[in-house]
């Protein structure tokens, strides 16, 4: 390379390098710098200076040593190869690193992001004299057993096909299909470049009206996420933020899972990887892993990285959403990224806003989040993206920067509460402050698929908890001993509810996913008992008596002893709830008769 | 490389500014020679030939004029070898006990490496510490990094000397163990304490420890962790043992970090610290762990000290976020005489549901574990109850309670500085104190193990009701 292309360092400040000599830099390109070649991105361009942000350790680098142009922004690749997969923040293969360095991460280490040696079938989906559009799908492969890889026509790429090959074994790099456009040839092979902070292009955006099914009742019946939705999940620390994630990860009924642990722990990755391996996907019968990615940035790993790693992956989802699929993005934490964003910017000695954070913290915010929905694809079929956002607010106080700015751009807050967790009440999600504004887009869709009167036992189940939480001020000053036994039955129908259909074990292995179906026997089964105490109560009969045959723990062990596809147990429940207070009635009415006689 | 820079550009805090550098590398480390003292510093910020260097002894008594500076050519480096047990080091890594040099296997790098987190293996194995409440409700893990979260003048030191002491791994013969101490800020009398019970219960021959005491440069203290951490590193994933690593106090750590950032004038964020306190917390504690096909691991147990007791204040909560948990200890449990007064509900471990339960400790312990801690959560509430009506107008389930309340926290709770409780003497003691509830209560264990473990609520009574 000529030394046009280049510049050379002349100041280091951990992460952020600044660049002096006579080569134009563009803003956000690539770059490569020092003599160890280690990757970094142009974050600021001065007439004298450009200001460059390394994505990994800076510690031996000198001024004078050369930083080296690109001339393309930071992109990542796309093509087979990519699900079931590990990648770092800027999407190099934390297992080939492993192979170069050992069990710690070195530097420097440029390599291929995608496996270009492997084999893959390709059954090629046209053939010569065929027009393609940006978007069309060429080709096919099975990426895993359980996603099949449509190969895609990159964004901004038309014409009509010249020349393609035989289906059969092939590299990534192989140029699969030649199409011809005017004078102008494109090679098209199975793997495409693209900017990870652009996002790629779709025909239009759908609404959305199908949720995003978790198996986790309190989001799934009070706080459903659509497909193509975003939530946040902010908490503080062990309130079950990345348990939540990983629950979702696992059960959540997308069909590609990119999971990005951003700025967080190493063991978590380690379990994902530990886990999703042996986990079965209760819709195909195969591995978690086989449609998941995972991208991995730690909490000690260099803090651009982290800063880019939520875009890489949101970029990947992007990739397979234009497959038509639905993909969903689990980010913990969000925070980091904002931290990291922090970091640099302090360093670049940008004006703060509040907290040190830099004053464009809700512009990046609302960009990553707009990623998000559902969308026709450029090749007409629906695929959609949903976020899930983990927030670790400072202090566990939701009122700072982050938590409130994310507010403004998702539209589900599964809030968890410190308290709850101290109790072990998980997951900790608070039902007065949490909320999903999809309900009434996602309503049909419950009443076609779960049932039809599912919303009408949400809302009731909704309403018990506000009268509990009322009722609970008054006990706080005068104790429940004193309450009317109306009120005395709210908060034993709101422990029932509590304990039997808001906790829910992740690590029990009959309760840590449950169908749609049950929930909404759960939730019927909880209401029955309910209205059925409910007209003994009227009748005279003090909510105590009810509460020593053990009904009320009945239900509360129902999401224990009745199986997930076994529907009938709830009617037995049911049944069986309805002749023991149909006893205590006759019973009472016998001693209301002794008296009257 | 042979240099030398007579005189200094700026002096600023802990931070000196030479110019005119030839050849200066970042985080390389320089030596300052005034008279004939030597002090060492570490090249934190290059722009063109002007260095910013943190200078670990502080700068007190340095002019513009009296300094010759030479650069080192290489990051900080510290010598390692099996020679290090016994040895006292200062913070960052020469000798002070008066044995003369290290002679070094090889030089690391203070700073280390992260690990990939695909090398890494899922800590697993449970380490029994004889301590009721942290073996049977916040277990520590072999690998974990399990801070304590203490306040002025609690027996955090105690609670340390206590786990170091009574430590035991399931399933492993103790001879493979290590200790390696790191002391930041703290005072003389708590390095001696420290030392001192090392060598009472027989350990100091496997002990290295890294001081640097409250009347040290508070510079220096930014580099401690990381020398007992590149030791602890050496120890586990080369010498193939299991090194726990006390940091103490994480606190005075924070502070001296905070003391840098401000003298470079760097925007600060939360009470001042600045905005990377997260990164580089995380930068020390990810260092615990343990490695695919090494036989070694590292456990953490950091101290740190809340300013105020409170918990949200910027260093336990960021090391909260980055720690698998943390056991907090309280005011109002010390001052009623409770040891070791662990606030039972805000502590946790992340680690334990992997090593507890059946194959483990026993069947039972993961719902004992949970039933406690949602029992003694109620107690809290009656009790902010009895507070407004009286505990005479409780109700009779509410009495219940209270009474659970005082066993559990006398008798659960507390035990003796020198008592050490086997896991099944701690879940035997924990069901014992459930059977003062009536059975309906556990609500949180399935009906076979209430069967199998509920023993006879009178006979729990006639135990326990001194302490009701
Ligand atoms: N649904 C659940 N079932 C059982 N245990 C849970 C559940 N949710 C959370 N927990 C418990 O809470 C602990 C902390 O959860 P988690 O690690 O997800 O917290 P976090 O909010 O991600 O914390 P941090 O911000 O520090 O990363 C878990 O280790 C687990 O013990
Ligand atoms: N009258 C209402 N009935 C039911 N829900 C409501 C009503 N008003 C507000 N909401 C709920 O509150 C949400 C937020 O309302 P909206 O988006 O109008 O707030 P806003 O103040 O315009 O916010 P911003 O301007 O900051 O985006 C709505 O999506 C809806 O879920
Ligand atoms: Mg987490």
């Amino acid at each position: 390379m000529g030394v046009t292309s280049q510049g050379t360092i002349y100041g280091i400040n951990g992460p952020v390098v600044r660049v002096r000599g006579n080569h134009p830099f563009q803003m956000m390109e690539m770059v490569l710098v020092g003599n160890e070649r280690l990757i970094g991105e142009v974050i600021r361009v001065l007439e004298d200076e450009t200001i460059v942000q390394v994505y990994e350790n800076t510690t031996g680098l000198k001024p004078g040593e050369p930083v080296i142009s690109t001339g393309r922004p930071l992109t990542v690749k796309l093509g087979p190869g990519i699900i079931g997969n590990i990648f770092d923040g800027i999407e190099r293969p934390l297992t080939s690193i492993a192979e170069k360095t050992g069990p710690f991460i070195g530097r420097g280490t440029v390599m291929e992001n995608l496996d270009a040696e492997k084999l893959w079938d390709v059954k090629v989906l046209v053939r010569s004299g065929y027009e393609l559009k940006p978007g069309t799908v060429i080709a096919e492969v099975r990426e895993t057993p359980s996603v099949v890889h449509r190969v895609m026509v990159p964004p901004g790429i038309g014409g009509v096909v010249d020349e393609v090959v035989k289906d059969g074994s092939y590299p990534i790099t192989q140029a699969i299909v030649r199409i011809r456009n005017g004078k102008v040839i494109h090679d098209l092979a199975m793997v495409q470049e693209w900017p990870v902070r652009t996002p790629r292009p779709y025909k239009r955006r759908l609404s959305m009206n199908e949720p995003l099914i978790t198996g986790q009742r309190v989001i799934d019946s009070l706080f459903p996420i659509a497909k193509g939705g975003t939530a946040a999940i902010p908490g503080g620390f062990g309130t079950g933020k990345t348990l939540t994630q990983h629950q979702l990860a696992k059960w959540s009924n997308a069909d590609i899972i990119v999971y990005v642990g951003c700025g967080e722990r190493g063991n978590e990755i380690t379990q994902v990887l530990e886990d999703f391996p042996n986990l079965i996907d209760p819709r195909n019968n195969r591995p978690l892993m086989e449609r998941t990615v995972i991208i991995a940035n730690t909490s000690n790993m260099p803090v651009a990285a982290r800063e880019a790693s939520i875009y890489t992956g949101i970029t990947l989802a992007e990739y397979y959403r234009d497959m038509g699929y639905h993909v969903a993005v689990m980010a913990d934490s969000t925070s980091r990224w904002a931290e990291a964003l922090r970091e640099i910017s302090g360093r670049l000695e940008e004006m703060p806003a509040e907290e040190g954070f830099p004053a464009y913290l809700p512009s990046r915010l609302s960009e990553f989040y707009e990623r998000a929905g559902m969308v026709e694809t450029l090749n007409d079929s629906t695929g959609s993206i949903s976020i899930i956002g983990a927030v670790s607010p400072q202090g566990g106080d939701f009122s700072e920067p982050v938590t409130q700015n994310t507010k403004r751009f998702i539209r589900c807050f599964w809030a968890l509460d410190k308290s709850l967790a101290y109790t072990r009440h998980y997951p900790a999600i608070n039902w007065m402050d949490s909320y999903s504004e999809y309900t009434e887009e996602l309503k049909d869709w419950y009443i076609q698929n779960a049932a039809p009167d599912f919303m009408e036992k949400r809302e009731r189940i909704s309403r018990i908890l506000q009268e509990e939480s009322k009722l609970l001020e008054i006990v706080k000053l005068i104790g429940s001993d004193i309450l009317p036994n109306e009120q005395k039955l709210v908060l034993e129908s709101a422990r029932v509810i509590r304990q039997g259909f808001l906790q829910q074990n992740a690590y029990h292995e009959q309760d840590t996913y449950v169908p749609i179906i049950k929930q909404y026997h759960m939730m019927k089964s909880v209401l029955n008992l309910h209205d059925r105490a409910a007209k003994l109560v009227a009748k005279g009969i003090p909510v105590s008596v009810i509460k020593r045959t053990g009904v009320f723990e009945e239900v509360i062990k129902a999401k224990y002893t009745t199986s997930s596809d076994d529907m009938e147990a709830f009617e037995t429940l049911d049944s069986g709830i309805d002749s023991i207070l149909a006893g205590i009635e006759e019973g009472y009415r016998g001693t209301e008769r002794r008296r009257h006689a | 490389m042979n240099l030398e820079y007579v005189g200094l550009k700026e002096i600023s805090g802990p931070l000196v500014v030479l110019e005119g550098v030839k050849d200066p590398s970042f985080e390389e480390m320089v030596e300052i020679t005034i008279g004939n003292e030597k002090l060492l510093g570490r090249i934190i910020e290059i722009n063109g030939d002007i260095c910013v260097v943190q200078v670990f002894e502080g700068t007190s008594g340095i002019s513009l004029a009296n300094t010759r500076t030479k650069l080192l050519g290489k990051p900080l480096k510290i010598p390692l070898s099996k020679e290090i047990f016994g040895r006292v080091l200062d913070g960052v890594g020469r000798p002070l006990d008066g044995f003369g040099e290290i002679y070094p296997e090889k030089y690391r790098d203070v700073n280390g490496q992260p690990i990939n987190p695909v090398e890494r293996e899922y800590p697993r194995n449970y380490i029994q510490t004889g301590i009721s409440t942290i073996d049977c409700l916040t277990t520590l893990i072999r690998g974990q990094k399990l801070p304590v979260f203490s306040g002025n003048g609690l027996p955090h030191n105690q609670l340390a000397v206590q786990i170091v002491k009574q430590a035991k791994i399931a399933d492993e013969s103790n001879d493979n163990f290590a200790i390696v101490f790191a002391a930041m800020g703290v005072k003389h009398d708590v390095a001696d304490y420290f030392r001192n019970s090392f060598r009472s219960s027989g350990v100091l021959d496997r002990v290295v420890m890294f001081l640097n005491l409250a009347n040290d440069p508070v510079v220096e203290r930014i580099v401690t962790p990381r020398c007992a951490l590149t030791a602890a590193e050496y120890l586990a994933f080369e010498k193939e043992m299991h090194v726990l690593v006390i940091l103490t106090d994480m606190s005075s750590y924070a502070e001296a970090l905070r003391e840098i950032s401000s003298s470079k004038g760097e925007i600060p964020s939360r009470k001042g610290y600045p905005g990377y306190l997260y990164s580089d917390l995380a930068s020390i504690y990810e260092r615990a762990g343990m490695i695919k096909g090494r036989k070694g691991s590292i456990t953490q147990i950091p101290i740190l000290t809340m300013p105020n007791d409170d918990i949200t204040h910027p260093i336990p909560d960021l090391t909260g976020y980055i720690t698998e948990g943390q056991i907090v200890l309280d005011r109002g449990l010390a001052s009623r005489g409770v040891y070791p007064p662990i606030s039972v509900l805000p502590s946790l471990s992340r680690l334990m549901k992997d090593g507890i339960g059946e194959g483990y400790t026993r069947e039972d312990h993961p719902g004992l574990a949970n039933q406690l801690f949602a029992a003694y959560a109620r107690v809290q509430d009656v009790r902010a109850l009895a507070s407004v009506i009286g505990e005479d107008e409780l109700s009779d389930l509410d009495k219940k309670y209270m009474g659970f309340g005082r066993a559990f926290e006398s008798q659960f709770i507390s035990q003796e500085f020198g008592e050490e409780r086997d896991i099944m003497e701690t879940l035997d003691l924990g069901w014992l104190l459930l059977s003062l509830l009536p059975r309906e209560e556990l609500d949180r264990l399935s009906p076979e193990l209430v069967d199998k473990y509920y023993t006879d609520p009178e006979e729990s009574e006639s135990r326990f009701r001194r302490w009701m």
